[in-house]
Parts: structure tokens; sequence; C-alpha cells
């Protein structure tokens, strides 16, 4: 253990004199240092390494009744609908889709957004979350967008015509 | 027939560096520590590539659990207290002042107002046996919007924080945020964990 050296010592060698008694000035650390680690290990394992992260998210206020809302070229828009057991259903413009339908790899939905940005100038991209969709699949297509830098995106609530596409489209 | 004598030394062994280091990691340890409140759920929020850390202080938390129930809770002794008494006054019930300030310590609450007085009487170790029903958010019935409007007065400072677990149904969601802009609350908060791997 971890030692603490006495030189000298405290005792006369001349004989006949009272003898001090040496009394070892080492202590046994045993206990303090098992005290020590006990903590040690203690801590270690309750610090939180990573802090949580956050998303910063900003809504549209609701349009007021007097307001006009904008037109867009339906051309421009894509429709992202995320759909039960992770599924992510997308399709190009508002007439007669073609409904198809991937996942949240990176060759998924990603690819998806990268290649119809190229293709389409201006692109708008509407989020609609079907009831059955989970929280995670919210924050995972929010996340695609801050990837792939999306500046243009809308949440919105799910039609019952585009639940009649998905049912039709029967992916 | 000289014997080959074996030099003895006793086997000990200097370990003050050790023990030097090992005082020092508990030191650094125990003051990066940061207790973690006992949460009334466990949530497991969803990964994201986001990189922004969530200030520690004027925080308003709102968490989902993964079966839908709402709860909510706001950082500040002093702000708890006037939330209270607020909320207090809006529906009627007159909560003493010792009620106060147990409900100012205590952590995230997920019950409708009129149970709150139940709630805050009890033990805190009978309290974690409850399984608290949510903070309601119907359109109809919605006390999360009194919740939000009356922690905005007490701490106009207030941050606001979702923390959802990733298996929450969207609708719950939707809800929550939907009563946030209402209240004139556009911008907020996704809590979610660092995106493991990549």
């Amino acid at each position: 253990m971890a030692e603490v050296s006495q030189g000298g010592g405290g005792g006369k060698s001349d004989g006949g004199k009272v003898r001090v008694k040496k009394a070892s000035t080492k202590i046994d650390m045993t206990p303090m240092v098992d005290l020590a680690f006990l903590l040690l290990t203690f801590f270690i394992l309750t610090t939180t390494l990573n802090k949580p992260k956050t998303m910063q998210l900003t809504l549209p206020e609701d349009p007021k009744p007097e307001d006009k809302l904008p037109e867009v070229n339906e051309k421009k828009v894509v429709t992202v609908i995320l759909g039960p057991n992770d599924k992510v259903y997308w399709y190009h413009g508002i007439t007669n889709p073609e409904v198809k339908v991937t996942n949240y790899d990176d060759a998924g939905i990603r690819k998806v957004l990268i290649e119809k940005n190229k293709e389409i100038p201006g692109m708008i991209i509407l989020i609609k979350p079907m009831e059955e969709s989970r929280y995670k699949n919210v924050v995972d297509i929010l996340d695609e967008m801050t990837i792939t830098n999306m500046q243009r995106f809308a949440m919105v609530k799910i039609t019952d015509a585009d639940k009649e596409l998905i049912k039709e489209s029967n992916l | 027939m000289g014997k080959i004598k074996t030099h003895r030394t006793t086997p000990s062994l200097d370990m003050t560096p050790m023990v030097d280091l090992g005082f020092l990691l508990v030191t650094f340890f125990m003051l990066t520590a940061n207790a973690v409140p006992d949460e009334p759920v466990t949530v497991d929020a969803p990964s994201s590539v986001s990189e922004i850390i969530i200030p520690d202080t004027d925080i308003m938390l709102i968490t989902i659990s993964d079966d839908g129930r709402v709860f909510f809770s706001i950082d500040g002794k002093y702000h708890r207290q006037e939330l209270l008494g607020n909320i207090g006054k809006q529906y009627s019930v007159n909560f003493t002042p010792e009620e106060t300030s147990r409900f100012a310590v205590m952590s995230s609450i997920g019950l409708p107002i009129g149970q709150l007085r139940e709630y805050i009487s009890l033990a805190p170790d009978e309290r974690k046996h409850i399984k608290q029903p949510g903070i309601p958010v119907d359109s109809l019935h919605n006390e999360l919007k009194d919740w939000i409007i009356f922690s905005r007065m007490a701490n106009p400072k207030l941050r606001i924080a979702i923390k959802g677990d990733g298996k929450a149904n969207y609708p719950v969601v939707e809800k929550v945020m939907k009563t946030l802009t209402d209240n004139k609350v556009n911008r907020f908060n996704l809590i979610t964990n660092m995106e493991k791997g990549s």
C-alpha cells in the first residue's frame, strides 16, 4: 500500500536512557483506497456521457381568415406520407400521382429527395404523417430535411384522398 | 557447498501514484455529476443529426410517453410556486402554502388538475407507484394549454422542449404541437439523442 516513509527514528542510541517506543507511522490506507475506488466506479457508471441534443423547430402561425393563401404550381409539389411500420410513401404532383414506397434508409427517402431536388427547381415538400406513424418517423423525416438541406417543406394534415391513394397503391 | 541464497524483499509496491490518480478521477466525476431527477416515465427519444445542446435552465419540458400520456414540468422552484398559485386560481382549487412548497420540488406531473391535490399529499415514494393518466390535451378539455399559458406568465424566458418517445403515436404529438401553436408558441425544441454510427 501507499507508504509514508519515515526517516531516522525517534529513539536515542545511548544506553540507559528512557527509550521512546517507536511507533510505526505507516497507516493502513487500504480501506480508504477501497472506498475511493468504490466511489470512482459509482460515478463513472452513473455519469451520462452524451447529453440530449435538441432539434429546433419553428412552425408557421395559423393563417388568419383574411389571409390569402399562396398558390403553388402542382408540378413543384412532392408529397411525402409517413405510413405505418416505418414506410414512406411519396408522389410527385397532385393530379393522377404515382405513389411509390420507400424507407428511412440512406438509399431510401434521402436519395429520392436529392434526385427530385435536382429535377424540380423550387421544390416544395409536403410532409403528411398518417395517424399510424410514430413520433420517431416525424423526427427522422425532419432530420432528412436538414441533411438534404431542403428549404421549403411543410407539415400538413393528411387528407382522406391521400389515404385512398395509399390504399389503392397497395404498397 | 554454498547454497544459493534468494534475496528476499518484501513484495510491497508503491501505490501512491495510482491512488492519486484514483482520487483525481473521483473528484472529477463528483464535480461533473448532476443529479438526474426521477421522472415518472422513461422515455426513449429518437436520434437525430442535430447537435444543439439543450440549456439546463428556463426549460418547459413536455414529455410524451410511448403510450401517449403527456407529462409536464418546468424548472425553478419559485416559478413552480407561482405557476401552481395561478393554476389554482384558474381551476378554483386553493392550494395551501405547504402544498405549494411540496409541488415546487416535484418532478414531472401528468394528471388532470382535479387530481393534483391528492397526488401532492402523497409521500414521494408513494407517488412512484401511481400510474399517472397524463395531462388532458383533447380539444374539448385541454389542460396543457393552461399549464403553458401560466408557466409563460411565471417565467417569460421559458424555452419549450418536447421530449417524445420514439414509439409514441403521431396524433398525440400533433395535439401537443397544435396546443403550442394555438398559444402562439411557434418555436420549440424536440429533444433527441445523438445519432449513433454515421
